[in-house]
């Protein structure tokens, strides 16, 4: 366990170390103008760009400007071209948005993913199993602006059931935080649903098959006991670690394209923003958040995953 | 003797499973029977139904494309017909079973001990975990593992295949089975540890008064512990008798064939393993009559009727076989030089 602590965390390193530069280089390559100019803003006199430059280290060799920008990003004093606001605010700002939409989402995908996964391999062959396949089939093929937008348009615009956007915080007044959040769940949720359920449903039925479960059997246990502690314990082993990755991944950008269809104001709406502008300073600060999100969050799986599987030695 | 006095008794047991090819008769006819102490061999070649045969005792090949006939019963109980319910207490319970693969035999995520425990509190709903925990581990005692109290907290994979078959033996002992079955249980190890694994049946044999079904390819396995045995071939039986009168005065050609091509440590057999010519037939279109015939040298016109399973010794009226030939015929037909085979042109595999 210590051996793999140390091994993990080097790696992390290594890794966090190597998506600082190529985001850092963003600043190098990107056709733009002065830096120190757009960080200044419109207003700025010639002495506050100057300062900039000396701050940042725009004047001096990369290495140096590297390690000033670094710097910066860790204190939380990285500041955007548009407004020349502090942009570890914005981003304290939009988190709780953001997780709310990825724990709400990862939470209803893996249940229902493990709930129809199961109903279709216990049905196997049969109409409901059949329903669920082709249900997730069309889950699967279904692009979130798509869904989020027919969402939004007929559920929230229309029919006026749920709000068709915004976010409410948790904590003004969670009935409402509850509403709004319901659409941008679901269509996030849909794809990872019909991907976990069919995933799920071949493990199954691939580890019925298997000897410990005939073994299982010939001990004279229940075939409750004989599907819950011994098929869907072990067929859950890659649904659990996939969940890991898939969730660090929506932490880390994936759901964009939710909080823009939803108009939640999360980081990842404020990142696409910054992008559209070409607004660096955002997008490198949340490039390096999002990445550490995935790099941690995967070391994490690794735990877990062990823990899950004994044969998997840390 | 009259039906019920054996420990279990299985009279013509058909299995067969319906499938894309065809309907698979695995098992076609089977009948023996098991008494208390005793151990029987069910032997015959890759494919021949012994497993099927032994799995349908416990109800493990029940399935919505299969479909059975005839009957077995455990001292008089059925279990061809056994509800659910029933079968989950004869399994492990009455019967218990040890597979051929201890590497894929046991749940990966569990560790050794809870697996045993597991077993031991489905059977027994008085007995509290840790009574359960310490009867797994003076089991694992009983069977030859060493430091049993440590290695009850072990996972499978920390344990060799040898080892893994023990706990699978701690297993099948927990609940004090009257029939134990044990499905190639050594066919998967290397042949220090088959022999040590034998050597633990062997010891089981007298310790306890467990009827053993013994399942094998090998008759070389049975040699020095069944006390009899049942020769099958594509879901017959062929031949049955005992030990002595198998491997004595066998009379199927095919009982012939498996003599001939035991390892024996005692000859020198070294690049001259004689092997039964041809495969088994398809269990979906077997040949009319005899199945062995396509493969039987002796064969001749009688053989594409089906040869009744039934003695032909008046002095062994036990020993019973399913063949045309006359018993002065086998005696002579299978002296192949100074030993029993099943042709004298045999081919040699180097
Ligand atoms: N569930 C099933 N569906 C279809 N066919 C089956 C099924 N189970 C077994 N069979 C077939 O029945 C036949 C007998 O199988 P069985 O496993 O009993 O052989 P065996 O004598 O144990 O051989 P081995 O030495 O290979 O274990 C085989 O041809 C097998 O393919
Ligand atoms: S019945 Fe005929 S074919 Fe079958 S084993 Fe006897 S001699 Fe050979
Ligand atoms: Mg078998």
């Amino acid at each position: 366990m210590a051996r793999f602590a140390v091994r993990r965390l080097a790696s992390m390193v290594a890794v966090m170390f190597a998506i600082s530069i190529l985001t850092f280089l963003l600043f190098q390559v990107l056709p733009n103008s002065d830096p120190s100019t757009r960080l200044a803003g419109r207003t700025a006199s010639p002495t506050q760009i100057a300062k900039i430059r000396s701050d940042w280290g725009f004047d001096k060799p990369i290495y140096v400007q590297y390690i000033k920008t670094m710097g910066k990003i860790l204190n939380g004093t990285v500041t955007s071209y548009q407004q020349q606001l502090p942009v570890e605010d914005q981003i304290r700002q939009d988190l709780p948005t953001t997780l709310s939409l990825a724990i709400g989402a990862g939470v209803i995908w893996l249940a229902l993913g493990i709930l129809f996964g199961v109903l279709s391999a216990w049905r196997a062959g049969r109409w409901l199993d059949r329903g669920l396949t082709v249900l997730s089939l069309v889950g699967v093929s279904m692009p979130v602006f798509f869904l989020g937008a027919v969402l939004s348009y007929y559920i929230g615009d229309k029919a006026r059931i749920l709000p068709a956007g915004d976010y409410v915080a948790l904590t003004s007044d969670p009935w409402q935080w509850f509403k709004h959040m319901l659409m941008p769940w679901f269509a996030l949720s849909v794809l990872f649903i019909g991907v976990y359920s069919r995933i799920l449903r071949s493990t199954i039925l691939d580890t019925i098959n298997d000897d410990y479960v005939r073994t299982a059997r010939a001990k004279g246990l229940s075939e409750r006991q004989v599907m819950i502690r011994h098929v869907l314990r072990n067929s859950l082993i890659p649904i659990v670690s996939l969940w890991g990755l898939d969730f660090a991944s929506v932490l880390g950008g994936g759901a964009i394209l939710t909080e823009t269809v939803f108009n939640l104001h999360g980081v990842g709406q404020y990142a696409a923003q910054s992008v559209e502008g070409l607004d660096i300073p955002p997008v490198l600060v949340i490039t390096m958040f999002g990445a550490f999100a995935v790099v941690l969050l995967s070391a994490v799986v690794d735990i877990v995953y062990a823990a899950l599987d004994p044969r998997i030695r840390l | 003797m009259s039906p019920g006095a054996h420990l279990l008794e299985v009279s013509n047991l058909k299995v067969s499973f319906q499938t894309e090819e065809g309907v698979v008769r695995a098992v076609d006819g089977v009948s023996f029977a098991l008494e208390q102490g005793e151990v029987v061999a069910i032997v015959g070649e890759s494919g021949s139904g012994k497993s099927v045969t032994a799995m349908t005792l416990l109800g493990l090949t029940r399935s919505p494309n299969a479909s059975f006939e005839g009957s077995a019963q455990l001292e008089g109980k059925e279990l061809i017909t056994a509800s659910e319910e029933q079968l989950r207490e004869i399994r492990g319970g009455e019967i218990a079973m040890i597979f051929q693969d201890p590497m894929s035999s046991l749940d990966p995520v569990y560790r050794i001990g809870s697996q045993i425990v597991e077993q031991i509190v489905a059977h027994d709903f008085q007995v509290s975990k840790s009574e359960a925990m310490e009867r797994a581990i003076a089991l694992m005692d009983r069977v030859g593992i060493p430091r049993a109290r440590e290695r009850v907290r072990s996972y499978p994979h920390e344990f060799s295949g040898g080892m893994r078959q023990r706990v699978m033996i701690a297993m099948a002992l927990s609940c004090s089975p009257k029939v134990l079955i044990a499905d190639e249980p050594t066919t998967a190890l290397d042949v220090t540890i088959q022999a040590q694994i034998l050597d633990e049946l062997r010891t089981l044999r007298k310790e306890t008064d467990a009827g053993i079904i013994l399942v094998t390819h090998d008759l070389g396995v049975v040699a020095d512990i069944a006390d009899r045995i049942v020769v099958m071939y594509a879901g017959r039986v062929v031949e049955q008798g005992t030990l002595d009168e198998i491997f004595y005065n066998p009379q199927h050609p095919y009982t012939w064939g498996l003599l001939g091509s035991i390892t024996r440590v005692d000859r020198d057999t070294t690049g001259l393993l004689p092997s039964i010519p041809g495969t088994p037939p398809s269990l979906v279109s077997p040949p009319a009559g005899c199945h062995f015939r396509p493969r039987c040298p002796h064969a001749f016109d009688r053989c594409t009727d089906v040869p009744a399973l039934e003695a032909h010794l008046p002095e062994t009226p036990q020993h019973v076989d399913r063949c045309w030939l006359s018993a002065m015929q086998k005696r002579d037909l299978r002296q192949v030089g100074d030993r029993i085979g099943l042709a004298a042109d045999e081919p040699v595999i180097a």
